[in-house]
């Protein structure tokens, strides 16, 4: 991976056999997070009769997933509200199911682009917007685990468990920061 | 997510000013650690079709301060907005004003 450019409508961009071979499993573990979450989802007559999903009222335990999918309300980590609480639930279970179908829509977009044998690729602004927000969430999963925050070095100690994933992660960084170059510039 | 077919580079205008000041509800981005700030800025010119100008204030807003009011209007309109943020990433709740 060399960046990203903009050419005639389009967005270039290449990548190594191995490249392509990390970002794809990393899409697929994160693909399959959020599928086993969509499966949480409650089963029931009135949803397959009117064919509008409800997701789970609860949050997910994960923090990666629930990095992943936010409360809709700031609750108190203590003490918050009953009424915040409910509010946050009914929320959840109205909307979930679009954050991610909306997800899983951009990870198949970036797996359908992208070859797992690399090469050169060449995106639609469209497709390039789904890649955008898939190595969003691919490194939001990578950034929680290895609990990135503000102070995080580019590099850590080699005996520190997270040193090569965390190059993984400033990899994926500057492949994201660059497409967005191209998307705006 | 709405799709993109053009490059985010229109400079819009609507609903730049609107006044959080009668608005019942009111979205809410807070600072994290991961998202770039590049990002942001496209994401709030990509779904709400905010100015660059306006779109990187709200950034550094969210960066310096630790949260921006992004949108405001009625419930239905601030979740939809809330999930959509979701969808993109960001760390968004909503509140009423």
């Amino acid at each position: 991976m060399k960046g990203w450019r903009r050419k005639g409508g389009r967005v270039l961009g290449g990548f190594e056999q191995q490249e392509a071979a990390v970002l794809r499993g990393l899409v697929s573990q994160v693909d399959d997070m959020l599928r086993a979450r969509a499966e949480e989802a409650p089963q029931d007559e009135l949803a397959e009769l009117t064919g509008i999903k409800t997701g789970p009222s609860e949050g997910p335990d994960d923090p990666v997933l629930g990095r992943l999918l936010p409360d809709f309300h700031k609750l108190d980590p203590d003490q918050p509200s009953q009424e915040d609480v409910d509010s946050a639930s009914a929320l959840r279970s109205l909307h979930e199911p679009q954050v991610l179908d909306a997800k899983l829509g951009a990870a198949a977009e970036l797996m359908n682009t992208l070859p797992p044998e690399g090469g050169n690729i060449k995106l639609t602004y469209e497709q390039a917007d789904a890649w955008v927000s898939a190595l969003n969430d691919v490194r939001l999963a990578l950034g929680t685990a290895l609990d990135v925050d503000d102070d995080m070095p580019e590099e850590l100690p080699e005996d520190d468990p997270r040193s090569s994933h965390l190059g993984i992660y400033h990899w994926l960084t500057w492949v994201q920061e660059s497409l967005v170059q191209a998307l705006t510039e | 997510m709405e799709g993109m077919t053009t490059p985010v580079e229109a400079e819009q205008t609507l609903g730049e000013d609107t006044s959080a000041g009668d608005q019942p509800w009111q979205t809410i981005v807070w600072n994290d650690p991961v998202n770039l700030m590049s990002y942001v800025t496209y994401v709030f010119q990509k779904l709400f079709g905010y100015s660059r100008d306006h779109a990187t204030k709200l950034m550094l807003d969210v960066h310096h301060k630790g949260r921006a009011i992004v949108t405001s209007g009625s419930k239905e309109k601030v979740e939809g907005d809330v999930a959509k943020l979701h969808a993109a990433g960001l760390w968004a709740t909503m509140e009423q004003t």
